[in-house]
């Protein structure tokens, strides 16, 4: 990739802080991930591993609880972690917008499908009515909905599932943003339409040339769609790293047990490994590497001390003891910071 | 949904029956109802003229279908004070009690529906504090406090408004207040567990990622959301208001059905107890009735269960 | 770049309104309690604490205001009333009167109510069908007009008031007491029991009773402020305690005249003991509520 990155992650932490502070669960956990214009970037995880977590730290839509503690997200070089509320809210919806896992509770069952649509075009570019129904219409047309002119008037309850998550789509384009954060998008679909709508996202990217986060714990989905991949477990980005080589050549454990968990089509005879185990309870952690417990190459030394992220490629690093190089001591490469 | 409706509309009716036999049973359970029923020192001839008329030398279960057979032709009785059928007086009172009502349940609301939306976007915060103290105070402080202490404060020493009495818009001010005070709570209560529920939706969430300003994520996209149960509530409460005012009709001279349960005691004119106690229970038996019929007409979810 | 929002105020959680707080120490409920217990005490001794007889007064002395006011004394530390009768000493037995209306009632109610609930929930069938709409459709009477109605029936006095009050209330414990039940019956405890031959009035006394004993208590505890203000909303109407007892709702009604001329002393004080009573038990029981039966946080 040349040129700088789009949006750049720096040791960015997210932590959950119960009521008194006594229990603090690090739900997203120094993380570091880039992305660049045009780009597609898979996040995949277990639930609870953190991905929407992260994808809502990105757009500062956190729940009470949660607070950023430390770590840089650089988006066309502002620190959008240090922006105020005000100016966070000129950059959610324009420049950056997210797509919920739900589609049939993201709209408002009380509003006309154009009112939502054309919300964010008002809000942010200030148009009028009657403009920005028009580029509502428009929209609704993008996204391949059939007689969007009268669509625009109807309530969500009167459209299929297939179709409000499309409008959902329209409403995250609608102010042509240079990121699209897709959270599960298509879970709740049945597959036709899955695919449908992803064909839909890959020509919207292409269109608009906007960057897109994708997060999902379908690793089909991740091969087939994003150029980049980033695997999270327990809050921490295992292994990242462009996804033809990860698919190729994992590094990290967890990151094999995923991959063999896929079934593979026309292969009956291969075995599919579930991974053993639960994911940790992230509010009392273990000390050493989180996947540990769970792991089939585990060495004492990983439930001693946390492995730090080492590179293992070109862009791409794991954080695993198994990753370290073999010299060791003084020439051990840390990857970490803006590299 | 016809089934629902008929499986409805029968417990209904065997509510209005137990509550007939209710009043019936209590009527007589002290010993001879005439006592009641006729005027305090009635001569003997009167006595056994309502003996005549409710049969009450005959057996009991036609004494109770004489007694129903009467409330099916809306006869609850002859007042003793007023010399004039119950329900006459009751539909007389009525308008008043409804009005009433009405101005109170309209206060409520518009102190209630702000004060649960303060409480529940600054949940654990000041606003949210001060509403679970209006809560606290709602219950605890008796609409005739409320009353006395608005007419002290009002009437003695501002003498801004008159302190009892019906006839101009005045006059409503404070029995309304008082009325709507203890239904300000509960309704403020309710928006506010309304509006978490809302707030916490993916719509909203939605919204928040559209970049809306957060006074039009309340404003518009959570309040209408918000309001629909509030609102059956307060027509609910409507009905019940007419029911406990006696109190606050008591205290600010009120003419409604309130202050004609009280002048029923005052006057030892038990007719006009009875008749004020069945058509209360009566009417919130039907009001549920129609508002559960509703409910299923707009959420077929209701229909499906049990 | 002004401030950043949600960054790096980790350690502090959201500041939280102290003002219920105050009403406490730590998780403790003091000031209620205490207030409560003045009120017992008075209650109990308010032979001894009383410095005039509450019922009768001299006429000499009508409407003397409280001795802070000009023509104020000492003799009558809160004034006398219309038929000069000493407000504080009135004040005391009518704390006599809230206290034993008040427990009497909320027990009757409670007693008849939990029986009729554990009935209705463990036994089923018939039982629970009669019981249940019966409880319904007394729900549906509003409490105040049934009330009235029964006054009216039985006559004013201090212990009809506390039977009314127990038949008017038994319903909403019924209810509750019902529900959790359905849900005990189904524990294994309970068909142990069942298994190893228990026969039903056994298990319902000795497995059922005790473990919806601490709802009862709580919901009792948050009766205690409904049935007070029930209470002297008769007396207030004059269908509750006969005069010339003092009760403190009886009181406001008689001072309610008063009121016009500015006579504030006759409403203000048993309106304050009012509130300050009711407030007391409503405090409890919601503390009550959450130490002893989180299930019930949304009653």
């Amino acid at each position: 990739m040349t040129g700088a990155p789009l949006l750049e992650l720096d040791k960015l932490s997210t932590h959950y802080v119960s009521a008194q502070g006594s229990r603090v669960v690090r739900a997203v956990d120094e993380v570091t991930l880039s992305i660049h214009a045009g780009e597609t970037l898979g996040i995949v995880g277990e639930s609870g591993s953190g991905k929407s977590t992260l994808a809502l730290t990105i757009l500062r839509v956190l729940p009470p609880a949660a607070r950023i503690v430390s770590g840089r997200m650089m988006f066309e070089g502002e620190d959008l972690v240090t922006k105020s509320d005000e100016e966070m809210r000129h950059v959610r919806g324009k420049r950056i917008a997210m797509i919920l896992q739900d589609p049939m509770a993201s709209l408002n069952p009380l509003f006309t499908i154009g009112d939502q649509v054309s919300e964010p075009i008002r809000v942010h570019e200030g148009e009028s009515r009657a403009k920005a129904w028009t580029r509502a219409r428009e929209l609704l047309k993008a996204v391949r909905i059939p007689s969007p002119e009268t669509r625009l008037t109807q309530y969500p309850h009167e459209m299929s599932g297939g179709m409000r998550q499309r409008i959902v789509g329209a409403i995250g384009i609608a102010c042509e943003p240079r990121l699209l954060i897709a959270d599960e998008p298509t879970t709740s679909l049945d597959l036709t339409i899955q695919a449908q709508y992803l064909k839909l996202l890959g020509d919207l990217q292409k269109a608009h040339g906007l960057a897109l986060i994708f997060i999902t714990h379908n690793l089909g989905i991740v091969a087939k769609m994003c150029d980049q991949l980033a695997v999270m477990y327990a809050g921490r980005v295992v292994e990242s790293g462009p996804v033809s080589q990860i698919f190729n050549r994992p590094a990290h454990p967890y990151t094999r047990a995923l991959l063999n968990s896929i079934p593979v089509m026309g292969d009956p005879d291969k075995r599919l490994t579930a991974i053993d185990g639960q994911p940790p309870d992230m509010s009392t952690m273990p000390p050493g590497c989180s996947f540990a417990p769970r792991c089939t190459s585990v060495m004492p030394r990983c439930r001693e001390a946390e492995p730090p992220p080492f590179v293992v490629g070109e862009g791409r690093i794991s954080r695993c003891w198994l990753a370290e190089p073999a010299t060791g001591g003084a020439e051990l490469r840390v990857a970490g910071g803006v590299a | 949904m016809k089934q629902y409706i008929i499986r409805r509309s029968s417990y209904s009716l065997l509510s209005l029956f137990l509550l007939s036999l209710t009043i019936f049973f209590f009527v007589r359970v002290t010993g001879d109802p005439a006592t009641l029923l006729v005027e305090p020192g009635a001569s003997a001839a009167d006595i056994a003229a309502i003996h005549q008329r409710f049969g009450l030398d005959k057996p009991l279960w036609t004494q109770y279908g004489l007694f129903v057979w009467s409330l099916f032709q809306g006869d609850l009785g002859q007042s003793f004070y007023y010399q004039t059928p119950v329900f006459e007086l009751y539909l007389d009172r009525l308008p008043n009690s409804l009005l009433l009502a009405f101005v109170a349940m309209s206060l409520s609301l518009l102190i209630g529906i702000p004060a649960g939306i303060m409480a529940s976007v600054q949940v654990g915060r000041f606003w949210d504090g001060f509403g679970k103290l209006f809560t606290l105070l709602g219950q605890s402080l008796p609409s005739f406090l409320v009353g006395l202490v608005l007419i002290l404060v009002f009437s003695v020493y501002l003498g801004w408004l008159p302190s009892s009495g019906a006839g101009t818009p005045l006059h409503l001010i404070m029995p309304a207040f008082a009325l709507g005070w203890y239904f300000a709570a509960s309704h403020m209560r309710l928006t506010r567990s309304s509006m978490l529920e809302v707030l916490g939706s993916e719509y909203i969430k939605l919204a928040r990622l559209k970049g809306l300003p957060q006074s039009m994520i309340i404003a518009k996209h959570a309040f209408k959301n918000a309001l629909i149960p509030v609102l059956t509530l307060a027509g609910i409460n409507v009905v019940v208001m007419v029911n406990v005012a006696v109190v606050v009709e008591t205290v600010f001279a009120w003419p409604g059905i309130g202050r004609l349960l009280y002048e029923g005691i005052t006057f030892r004119d038990f007719p006009i107890v009875q008749g004020v106690v069945i058509m209360g229970g009566g009417m919130i038996v039907i009001v549920n009735l129609v508002i559960d019929i509703l409910y299923a007409i707009i959420d077929p979810r209701i229909r499906l269960e049990s | 770049m002004s401030t950043p929002a949600d960054v790096i105020r980790l350690p502090s959680p959201a500041p939280r309104f102290t003002a219920l707080r105050t009403f406490r120490i730590g998780d403790f409920p003091v000031i209620p309690v205490l207030i409560l217990g003045v009120i017992t005490f008075a209650a109990i001794f308010a032979n001894l604490l009383a410095p005039h007889n509450p019922e009768v007064g001299s006429l000499a002395a009508r409407f003397k205001p409280p001795f802070w006011l000009a023509g104020g004394s000492t003799e009558y530390l809160l004034g006398t009333d219309q038929l000069g009768r000493d407000v504080l000493s009135r004040l005391i037995f009518g704390a006599r009167v809230s206290m034993v209306v008040g427990f009497t009632a909320v027990m009757v109610a409670g007693v008849i109510g939990t029986v009729l609930g554990i009935m209705a929930g463990y036994i089923g069938g018939w039982v629970d069908q009669v019981i249940m709409r019966l409880t319904d459709t007394w729900l549906a009477l509003p409490a105040l007009t049934f009330a009235i109605f029964l006054a009216a029936i039985v006559g004013p006095s201090m212990w009809n008031i506390v039977i009314i009050l127990g038949a008017v209330y038994w319903t909403r414990y019924a209810r509750v007491i019902r529900g959790e039940v359905l849900s005990l019956k189904e524990r294994e405890f309970v068909r142990l029991a069942i298994v190893a031959g228990c026969s039903k009035p056994t298990i319902m006394l000795r497995h059922i009773l005790p473990n919806v004993i601490n709802s009862a208590i709580v919901l009792a505890t948050l009766m205690l402020g409904v049935v007070i203000v029930t209470e002297a909303s008769l007396s207030f109407l004059g269908v509750g305690v006969p005069p010339p007892e003092p009760a403190w709702g009886l009181m406001l009604s008689d001072g309610k005249q008063g009121l016009m001329v500015g006579y504030w002393w006759l409403t203000v004080f048993p309106g304050g003991c009012i509130v300050l009573m009711v407030l007391s038990a409503n405090l409890i029981g919601d503390w009550l509520r959450v130490k002893l039966d989180p299930q019930l946080r949304q009653l």
